[in-house]
């Protein structure tokens, strides 16, 4: 059974081949369900490999299909590398990857270029697959960069719009400077280790110099920081809700971002062997990722840009998750975060598709009757995301801040900071109940707003997105305008069960996901099972089981955690549910997002003075370097042309000359002069 | 004073004014005349160094045949014209340039004959020394001194008796080989020299540069060839 | 005796540095052929001078073989001249730039 292994990534590599050369025949909407098919057949084929990977002793499988690059010293196999870190993944990509297909198939119909939404999405979703079963950091990479790839193409699926393929850019360039600081590492790791494979640098981890680890380690954050939105590189994730829906949700929530988390959960022997503030420098980057951007989520207008912070923000709490080292609790956080805010991003979608397109939250408003399904299932996902109890989200957050609170006293490097993180999560854990609720509140209760006056800048908005369409319009054909007509009247309706289906799905994995983990003696599945990974096993601090806790303090702090996302939830309901506020005060006197229109204008201004003349550096002098060897080699040859002069005489005097060169070379050198 | 030197002198000064007179003569029949002197003082010196078979083909092949040939051909042809010496059409700096590694040449040759302490091919002292012991042997008093190398002459063993049996038991392969490049030689000069039914000459064709044609305009003309 | 052996070697020098000369400075075809003949004629006195020297026959023999060498040359040299003179009454070397060789 294990041996099908190369079968997971095969199937969505299958599907994106024939859609890729017979999509346009396929059509609408066939083209969906095969790809919806691919997917969940690697699903099953997971469910399979699950069974047995637990059998397997040591829980580790590894099958090598071949070598890549065989370069002499330099050897990279394409093979696949299945513990149990891989095989969560691996659930959850094909899982919540199928039912987003499933949920595209309804969402997309109707769209000119159907069938080639479905070629992106299965190479993302196999892109994605060897990035986590790759093993070797090449084979990562390659995942890596395709998925990096595929979110450029599918954020700039409507490019007809020029600021969707604008945001497409900013992705791609954002998630770049993360490409550059993994490439170090890994050249860095080559350097050390002599290989790239993981069963050839995680054993040998502990025994390379801190300096060593620390270097590979930074540069690798670096890689995380831009792939999984970070402070400073999380600019391009809000940006990046230009695209689908469905796009938001697998790639933006549940897989590509998480990306970061799976490279350093996979690589937390090196981290373990790292300078002691390392681990620390990591979970301050994720405490004040999650604080930072649960405030920004706080006042968005734009309900998936809204749903992109708290993204960051969650994101955030993985990360400092990682760097206190509850590694399982990262992981756990990332399955249960792909459920709810799946759920989420595509309860929004419907929202979005049955308003006619229209995504800001000033125009929603009472949507609870005509989008019934809808709600409770954004109902769960937000009781889930805020942590209240029983829902998935409670369990995995808690997680996450007993090792934060644990952090600050035991371990090796245990310092006062654990206790401040602590208390920052605690604190976020309230704005990330206000952010969410606010958008249910706006969204579902209240007065319907959508017969209102339309607000002005709303209004300019469209204005210029449709100006921005009619400039991309190519060839003059039907492109369908992906924003809100405000001109026109909505009538909310509720989609159809092609696209409820998954997300009801969705909803229940978000009631139930907690349940794979809880922190009462034997009930915490995910963490032994995590635990047998081999890589985990060289740190400990992994393990819940090291916290010493009683179960009376576990209790306490569960509780806790519930009540601040309660308190929350009832700030949210003060402010949000009553009819006449709206927002919060302070909104409209700050701009939405102060940093990223502070990047925004460096690179359009000072940003693009560089950039032109490292454009003219590249054309002048690289350029014509290698213009010139070319221009020196016609030089050089029609002057040394001038040689041929076709006059018997000059040849004859060229021979005696050589003649006379020859000799007195002879005469000096060789013969002895007396 | 022997004869020998004697005979150098004269044949060397004969040989020299031979060839001076080759180069500066204007009429190419003085330079063949002037070939001819030279020709023959060589033979001379060949018959003073004991090579005298190669003495007399030297006049009998050379002399006697191939400047005849080029009499011939001069004759033939009309080439007697007088070559006007003072222009040249490739500029002063080529007659410079020509003075020049022709006087190099001789110095380069000099200075190995002067100098050259050793054979290049052995490496070890040549026997020829400037001002050292002579190994100058005169006809009448020749003596095996060197039984491995071919001797020029014995007393007993005249010249092109040494000389045939060297040729046609060592050089056998090229002694024939020569035979077949004379043959070549033959049928390619018969088959070059063929007057084809007509001679077209070639239409458009300035005058000979040697009655002082315009050359700028013949180097125009030859660009323009040369372009397309 | 008197030491002959560098005096030749020197005529021979002086009769290749003329003939060199005259190539580069002559035009006409038949002279520079004649210039080429007083070239070979100092080689040949150069290896008889030295088969001498070292009492070697070889040098005669070598000799021979230019000889016939020459005259085969000649051969076909003056065929060549006869060729081009014959399309091209009074041509010189330089005429042959047509050719562009």
């Amino acid at each position: 059974m294990l041996n099908l292994i190369w079968l997971v990534p095969a199937l969505p590599l299958l599907g994106f081949l024939v859609l890729l050369f017979f999509g346009s025949k396929i059509g609408d909407p066939l083209a969906g369900w095969l790809a919806t098919f691919m997917v969940g057949a690697a699903f099953v084929v997971s469910l399979g490999l699950l069974t047995g990977l637990v059998n397997q002793p040591g829980n580790t499988f590894q099958q090598v299909l071949y070598t890549w690059v065989p370069a002499g010293d330099f050897n990279v196999d394409v093979g696949f590398y299945l513990d149990p870190l891989s095989m969560t993944l691996l659930l959850v990509i094909c899982g919540i990857g199928g039912l987003i297909h499933l949920y595209a198939v309804g969402y997309m119909q109707g769209d000119p270029r159907y069938h080639q939404f479905f070629v992106y999405f299965n190479l993302f979703v196999f892109s994605m697959l060897m990035l986590v079963l790759g093993d070797n950091l090449l084979l990562t990479f390659l995942g890596w960069e395709g998925v990096g790839a595929c979110s450029y193409f599918l954020i700039s699926f409507w490019f007809e719009r020029k600021s969707n393929a604008s945001a497409a850019k900013k992705a791609f360039v954002t998630n770049r400077v993360g490409d550059w600081g993994y490439l170090v590492g890994m050249f860095m790791s080559f350097f050390v280790f002599g290989s790239l494979s993981y069963a050839d640098i995680l054993p040998k981890a502990p025994g390379v110099t801190q300096a060593t680890a620390t270097f590979i380690v930074l540069f690798m954050l670096v890689a995380v920081v831009g792939k999984s939105a970070q402070i400073p590189l999380y600019l391009w994730l809000p940006d990046a809700m230009a695209g689908p829906t469905p796009i938001s949700a697998l790639i933006h929530a549940a897989t590509m971002v998480t990306a970061g988390v799976y490279l350093l959960v996979r690589l937390n022997p090196l981290i373990a062997a790292s300078y002691g503030w390392v681990p620390w420098v990591i979970a301050v980057i994720g405490a004040i990722t999650l604080f930072v951007a649960a405030v920004l989520g706080c006042v968005q207008r734009d309900i998936k840009k809204a749903l992109a912070y708290s993204t960051v923000s969650q994101l955030g709490y993985m990360v400092m998750a990682v760097g206190v080292g509850g590694y399982s609790a990262a992981v756990f956080q990332l399955v249960t975060h792909a459920a709810f805010k799946a759920t989420l991003f595509l309860g929004a979608g419907g929202v979005v598709h049955g308003m006619g397109d229209e995504q800001d939250m000033r125009r929603f408003g009472g949507l609870k009757k005509p989008m019934p399904v809808i709600y409770w299932c954004m109902m769960m996902a937000s009781l889930a995301i805020s942590g209240i109890v029983p829902f998935s989200g409670f369990w995995s957050k808690d997680d996450i801040l007993a090792f934060t609170w644990n952090a600050g006293f035991n371990g090796p490097n245990s310092s006062p900071l654990g206790i401040v993180l602590y208390l920052v999560g605690l604190f976020t854990a309230v704005l990330t109940g206000i952010y969410i609720f606010r958008i249910v509140y706006l969204t579902f209760h209240g007065r319907a707003r959508y017969d209102d006056p339309v607000p002005e800048d709303i209004l300019q908005d469209n204005a210029i997105s449709e100006a921005e369409y009619a400039d991309g319009d190519l060839e003059g054909d039907h492109i369908e305008i992906h924003d809100g007509h405000a001109h026109e009247p909505i009538h909310p309706h509720q989609p159809g069960w092609l696209m409820l289906g998954p997300v009801a799905v969705l909803a229940f994995l978000s009631v139930v996901m907690g349940f794979i983990n809880l922190p009462f003696g034997k009930a915490d599945f995910l963490q032994s099972f995590l635990e047998k990974v081999s890589n985990l096993e060289l740190a400990p601090a992994g393990n819940l089981a090291a916290i010493p806790v009683n179960n009376l303090q576990t209790i306490v702090m569960l509780a806790i955690g519930t009540s601040f996302g309660a308190a929350g939830i009832f700030v949210a309901y003060r402010l949000f549910k009553a009819e006449k506020l709206q927002e919060l005060p302070i909104v409209g006197k700050l701009p939405l997002d102060p940093y990223n229109q502070l990047v925004t204008w460096f690179m359009g201004h000072p940003g693009r003075v560089i950039f032109d003349m490292v454009e003219w550096f590249d054309r002048t002098i690289i350029d014509g370097a290698v213009n010139g060897v070319g221009k020196v080699v016609a030089v050089a040859g029609e002057g040394i042309r001038r040689v041929q002069t076709g006059y018997v005489r000059t040849y004859a005097l060229g021979v005696a000359l050589g003649a006379v060169l020859i000799l007195a070379f002879v005469v000096t050198r060789v013969l002895s002069l007396s | 004073m022997s004869v020998q030197l004697v005979v150098f002198f004269i044949c060397a000064l004969i040989a020299l004014f031979g060839a001076g007179g080759v180069v500066w003569s204007r009429s190419p029949v003085h330079s063949a005349l002037s070939l001819v002197a030279t020709l023959f003082a060589i033979a001379v010196l060949f018959l003073n160094q004991n090579a005298q078979f190669l003495a007399a083909v030297q006049v009998i092949v050379y002399t006697g045949a191939i400047v005849i040939l080029i009499l011939f051909v001069i004759m033939l042809l009309g080439v007697d014209k007088l070559e006007n010496l003072a222009d040249e059409p490739l500029g002063i700096g080529f007659r410079v340039a020509g003075g020049v590694v022709a006087v190099a040449l001789l110095a380069v040759l000099l200075a190995v004959f002067f100098f050259g302490g050793r054979t290049i091919v052995t490496g070890k002292p040549a026997q020829a020394t400037f001002g050292g012991t002579s190994t100058y042997q005169p006809i009448s008093q020749q003596a095996v001194s060197n039984p491995q190398a071919g001797v020029i002459d014995t007393a007993d063993v005249p010249n092109i008796n040494l000389l045939g049996k060297q040729i046609f038991t060592q050089y056998i392969l090229a002694f024939e080989v020569t035979a077949a490049l004379l043959t070549i030689a033959v049928v390619g000069a018969v088959v070059m020299a063929h007057r084809s039914k007509q001679v077209q000459p070639i239409p458009d064709e300035p005058e000979s540069l040697d009655s002082g044609a315009d050359l700028a305009a013949i180097d125009a003309a030859g660009e323009e060839v040369r372009e397309a | 005796m008197t030491n002959l052996d560098v005096p030749y070697l020197v005529l021979a020098g002086g009769l290749f540095a003329v003939g060199a000369f005259g190539l580069l400075y002559r035009r006409n075809p038949l002279v520079m052929l004649m210039c080429v003949e007083l070239m070979l004629n100092a080689v040949n006195l150069t290896f008889v001078t030295f088969g001498r020297m070292m009492n070697d026959l070889n040098g005669q023999v070598i000799v021979f073989f230019v000889l016939v060498v020459a005259a085969a040359e000649v051969v076909v040299g003056l065929a060549i001249i006869v060729a081009v003179i014959r399309r091209r009454p009074g041509a010189s070397a330089d005429d042959l730039k047509v050719l562009r060789g």
